[in-house]
């Protein structure tokens, strides 16, 4: 019989733990520094952080949360992608399916849609704090705007993810929506002016938004495909640029007077 | 049921009670922390976070951050097995639900449809809510308050933007979500919604008050002036003021920056003064034109 240390000593000798994990983690300073800037996922961290940044009451974490329910809907909307088909024919039968057919199905709805509005929640309140704690004064005002687009693409990825069952409740949402596409001046042909460009319901503003003059199949796709790629695409790149630019900037912001 | 048990229990509402308990529990904790740092600076110490340390990232953050990744994923699993996604009858375009409601984190513009023509309210304001939210850190001049809470080093700043976060934005969410009803009009939580009730508002314009037909061209010259006079007058008179009291602040702010703040001041505020105009005074347009009216 071997004792505890002694099978850990073996594991840690395996020529598969050691390609995995490179150096023995001892907790010195130096290990604990390596242990951030050698791991992908944790290098977006500076190696040492100012104490505000690990109290709650400074930042209320909201940032981060934001970013963690951004993970969770996208791993919970690729699986929902394997049991759904963007046309109007299948979209609302696929989430019945979900409902009774897919083990799990319910819940993995429910996750992606609770995920969805709480996300939308923290990220306001994340504006909140920053404009709260002045933090998007000097030198960060780059990077507030850059979060105000992204707030702005929070709201774009709900809103286009509530046609995607095809049901009363989406399509008559995305209508009332799209319609204030109609209303925009110059470009929607119920805008003012727009009879000086010739605008019709059939190239305006919302015309390109739904793909027809009405919400329908084309519309469905354009949601689909903007919400499970485009969006997330441009979401994710900004969120790259406010990550990094939160870390140039001087980390969290600390008082200066 | 009693009408209001059944709206806020509605699935999708359940996230604007629990939205309306959180943004409440943040306001408060910020500005109690605010508050708690005015003492600080006004006794002349330190405020929170100025003598901060060093902490290694690898644990203490790594572990707050795995701890607060888990308490949120238990929270929302709890809330996904509590609580199903509604999924309403197949879409239907013959078939309009009425009141039809755009997702709720949209319904304070929607709201400001009864009070703006749709070109306003669903595309022009929208617009300057997002180009005004980047503009803030280039108007704002003050070099105080940068990075932590307070409120005495920057009260105006904090007004304005609680005013319009907390009362033009999330407050008219909340009134779109659950005072709402068919028609678009006002219930109470008490009352019944009543597909049948129609409510006959006499609603007449500004130069009608006055006895001009607010279509003729005195009308519409009116309602230019009226108009024009309160742009021109809310671009003014600021300038007056500071002028008069405060010119350093206007030799700091600048021409552009100043042009920039008062112009989308003077538009946030557009709102409440038409919402008055509308609700107590029963006046729909300021100004109608042959293309477009306010």
């Amino acid at each position: 019989m071997k004792s505890l240390p002694e099978i850990t000593n073996q594991v840690k000798k395996n020529l598969i733990w050691k390609s995995i994990f490179r150096r023995d983690y001892r907790n010195t300073v130096r290990d604990r520094a390596q242990a951030v800037f050698g791991n992908v996922f944790l290098h977006l961290h500076p190696v040492q952080v100012r104490e505000s940044a690990v109290k709650l009451r400074f930042t209320w974490g909201m940032g981060g949360i934001t970013f963690f329910a951004y993970l969770l809907l996208i791993i919970t909307g690729v699986v929902l992608m394997f049991y759904y088909h963007p046309s109007i024919d299948q979209a609302y039968t696929d989430i019945k399916d979900l409902e009774f057919q897919v083990p799990f199905g319910v819940i993995l709805r429910n996750l992606h849609r609770w995920g969805a509005h709480f996300m939308v929640i923290v990220v306001m309140i994340h504006m909140f704090r920053v404009f709260m704690t002045g933090s998007y004064k000097a030198p960060r005002q780059f990077n507030w705007g850059v979060g105000v687009i992204l707030l702005v693409l929070t709201f774009l990825l709900s809103f286009t993810g509530y046609l995607t069952p095809w049901d009363q409740l989406g399509f008559w949402a995305i209508t009332v929506g799209t319609n204030m596409g109609a209303a925009t001046p110059l470009l929607g042909y119920q805008g003012p002016f727009s009879e000086f460009l010739h605008i019709t319901p059939f190239n305006d503003v919302r015309f390109a938004l739904l793909g027809g003059a009405l919400v329908g199949g084309n519309a469905l796709l354009r949601s689909y495909i903007w919400h499970c790629v485009a969006i997330p695409l441009i979401a994710t790149i900004l969120m790259f640029v406010h990550f990094w630019r939160v870390r140039k900037d001087g980390g969290i912001s600390k008082p200066q007077k | 049921m009693n009408p209001f048990i059944e709206i806020i229990t509605q699935p999708d509402n359940i996230a604007i009670v629990i939205m309306i308990f959180m943004v409440s529990f943040f306001m408060v904790w910020a500005f109690q922390q605010a508050f708690h740092n005015d003492r600080l600076l006004a006794a002349g110490l330190p405020v929170d976070g100025e003598n901060d340390k060093f902490v290694d990232t690898f644990k203490p953050l790594v572990r707050i951050e795995l701890i607060i990744a888990l308490v949120v994923m238990v929270g929302l699993t709890i809330w996904s097995i509590a609580v199903d996604a509604p999924l309403e009858e197949i879409a239907n375009p013959t078939l309009t639900p009425n009141p039809a409601k755009a997702p709720w984190y949209f319904l304070g513009l929607q709201e400001l449809l009864v009070y703006f023509d749709p070109w306003l309210a669903g595309v022009v304001l929208p617009s300057l809510i997002v180009v005004g939210l980047i503009a803030i850190p280039y108007i704002d001049i003050n070099p105080k308050g940068n990075g932590y809470y307070t409120f005495a080093e920057r009260k105006w700043s904090i007004i304005i933007f609680s005013f319009g976060f907390f009362v033009l934005w999330l407050l008219l969410i909340v009134i779109g979500v659950f005072f709402r009803g068919p028609g678009w009009l006002w219930y109470w939580p008490w009352q019944e919604w009543d597909h049948a009730r129609v409510v006959f508002e006499p609603f007449r314009d500004l130069s009608s008050v006055v006895g001009i037909d607010s279509r003729s061209l005195a009308g519409f010259i009116l309602g230019a002036i009226v108009t024009g006079a309160y742009m021109i007058g809310g671009m003014v008179w600021p300038y007056m003021y500071w002028k008069k009291n405060n010119p350093e602040f206007l030799t700091k702010l600048g021409m552009v920056r100043y042009i920039t703040t008062v112009f989308l001041f003077i538009t946030m505020m557009s709102i409440p003064i038409k919402m008055v105009l509308r609700l107590v005074f029963l006046i729909k347009y300021v100004w109608i034109t042959p293309w477009f009216s306010i």
